[in-house]
């Protein structure tokens, strides 16, 4: 028996190294669970979720959707271009006009970082934040964290490099905790543009060199350029950051060892990654977005098991 | 002593011994070769029993006779009304069992809602021609549900104060013991 240590899912800040290994063991039974003919269980079929998108998303909306399906449970979808939103009601009331309806669960998006903190102190659901700004995104971290531990076996000393825009990625920090709590080494690198000030006192490397970054490390996370982010111009042109940034084939050809390869997605093909890097043998891309379901799963079976 | 160490043997090494071929040789009356029979052993425990049963089995009818775990965690009907979630097991069915006959197999016998849930979790895995249940310890006038077994190790009558406790060589203990006691009052 055993039950995580939160109530809500924040952020990989707020919870523990024990946290993670549970959801990474209960992860693993639902992976099982999905690659059966039937996919779904009744666990969480007294359950109603809302997914509350004040934010655009396509794949974290499906893969919670799925999850939250596949387990049963009673899934509603609110998106803020189509609703109220658009007509002065605060946040708090709009979750609150939700909770009304008996909602048990709330996954939601916001584009302002603190956004589900917010919500977790003024009301009982339990909580999941699929995306706070540019703070965090801790399902990704999580299902990234365990696509590595499902490759490699063990997180504990392994060397993930962190590439692209680190400035404007939730995911990145969220990766870094999660990285750090399980006991990987991490480096960032990125143009120092798009590096923040001070990334290095979370106890991590900052490179500036792709090549030496791949060179160092087991598994490198490559990050999109998060142009809706940024507001001025960070580097001259995509062409220049492809050029000095990009990872290709040849760049890793250029090793004297093999890595993982792993995106979380969007790809810009051709930008921060090639196509023949991220369709080859080393990439795991697609086995991180069938693990994005079985882990979303287990974060919402887990949650709904907390004791109120 | 008191009646909160109260400990009492049902089941030794020996009579296990003996228990699980009988067993085997009641499966054997009703499955003759085993041709459509599977065997779903429950997580946690029932498996080990399972593989006894299994091994048995295949060096008797001399045939292979596929096996496999059903974890039903995800099918309890206790979800959020117990103080923790049960933590889940592996399940592993690498077979389909539409039209089969199908034995689950258990260490104990009590209020009968695992059963139930694995019976729900198995239907995920094909419609089964027919269910049997083999339990090693049957505790008799417990159920919450209308579920008895086909095959039965042991009968024995308890209190709902008291709790069976079954150790076996598979699960890392020294000497088969199957034992009833009484649960440590709170």
């Amino acid at each position: 028996m055993s039950e995580l240590s939160q109530k809500h899912l924040l952020g990989i800040k707020d919870i523990n190294r024990k946290d993670i290994e549970l959801i990474f063991e209960t992860a693993a039974n639902f992976k099982e669970v999905i690659n059966r003919p039937i996919k779904k269980v009744p666990s969480l079929r007294d359950i109603t979720i809302a997914n509350v998108f004040f934010e655009n998303s396509t794949r974290t909306k499906l893969s919670f959707e799925l999850a939250e399906k596949r387990l049963s449970a009673d899934v509603v979808n609110f998106s803020s271009s189509n609703s109220s939103v658009k007509k002065g009601e605060t946040l708090l009331d709009t979750v609150n006009n939700i909770l009304a309806m008996k909602v048990d669960m709330v996954v939601m998006r916001h584009s302002s970082p603190g956004a589900p903190h917010f919500l977790a102190k003024h009301i009982d659901a339990n909580i999941v934040n699929a995306g706070d700004g540019t703070h965090e995104h801790p399902t990704q971290a999580l299902l990234d964290t365990f696509s590595i531990y499902q490759k490699h076996g063990s997180l504990e000393g392994l060397k993930v490099a962190i590439v692209g825009d680190i400035l404007h990625s939730r995911v990145a920090l969220s990766n870094i905790f999660a990285l750090k709590k399980l006991g990987a080494e991490v480096m960032v690198c990125g143009p120092s543009t798009l590096l923040p000030k001070y990334i290095s006192s979370l106890g991590i490397k900052v490179e500036l060199e792709v090549s030496k970054a791949l060179q160092w490390c087991d598994v490198a996370n490559i990050l999109r350029i998060q142009l809706e982010r940024q507001h001025i111009k960070y580097f001259p042109s995509l062409r220049e950051y492809s050029l000095y940034y990009g990872v290709n084939k040849q760049l890793l050809d250029s090793l004297d060892k093999q890595i993982t390869i792993m995106h979380p997605g969007p790809i810009n093909r051709g930008v921060e990654i090639n196509s023949d890097v991220a369709d080859s043998d080393h990439s795991i891309i697609l086995e991180q977005v069938e693990n994005g379901v079985a882990v979303r799963m287990a974060v919402l079976y887990l949650l709904a098991g907390v004791q109120q | 002593m008191s009646l909160a160490m109260q400990k009492k043997l049902i089941l030794d090494s020996n009579l296990l011994r003996i228990t699980v071929d009988r067993l085997c040789q009641q499966l054997i009356e009703n499955h003759d070769d085993f041709e459509d029979t599977v065997i779903l052993g429950m997580q946690p425990r029932g498996i080990f029993l399972a593989e006894m049963i299994h091994l048995q089995l295949e060096k008797t009818v001399k045939t292979k006779i596929d096996l496999g775990k059903l974890d039903t965690t995800f099918y309890r009907d206790d979800f959020r009304r117990r103080d923790a979630p049960v933590l889940a097991n592996a399940t592993e069915v690498s077979f389909i069992i539409e039209n089969k006959k199908v034995i689950l197999i258990d260490d104990v016998l009590y209020t009968g809602r695992s059963v139930r849930a694995a019976m729900d979790a198995m239907m995920a895995f094909g419609r089964p021609n027919k269910v049997e249940l083999a339990v090693l310890v049957n505790r008799k006038y417990t159920r919450h549900l209308p579920i008895e077994p086909d095959y039965t190790g042991i009968d024995v009558n308890t209190l709902d104060t008291q709790k069976v406790l079954v150790e076996l060589e598979a699960q890392g203990h020294k000497k088969n013991k199957i034992w009833l006691i009484n649960k440590e009052e709170k």
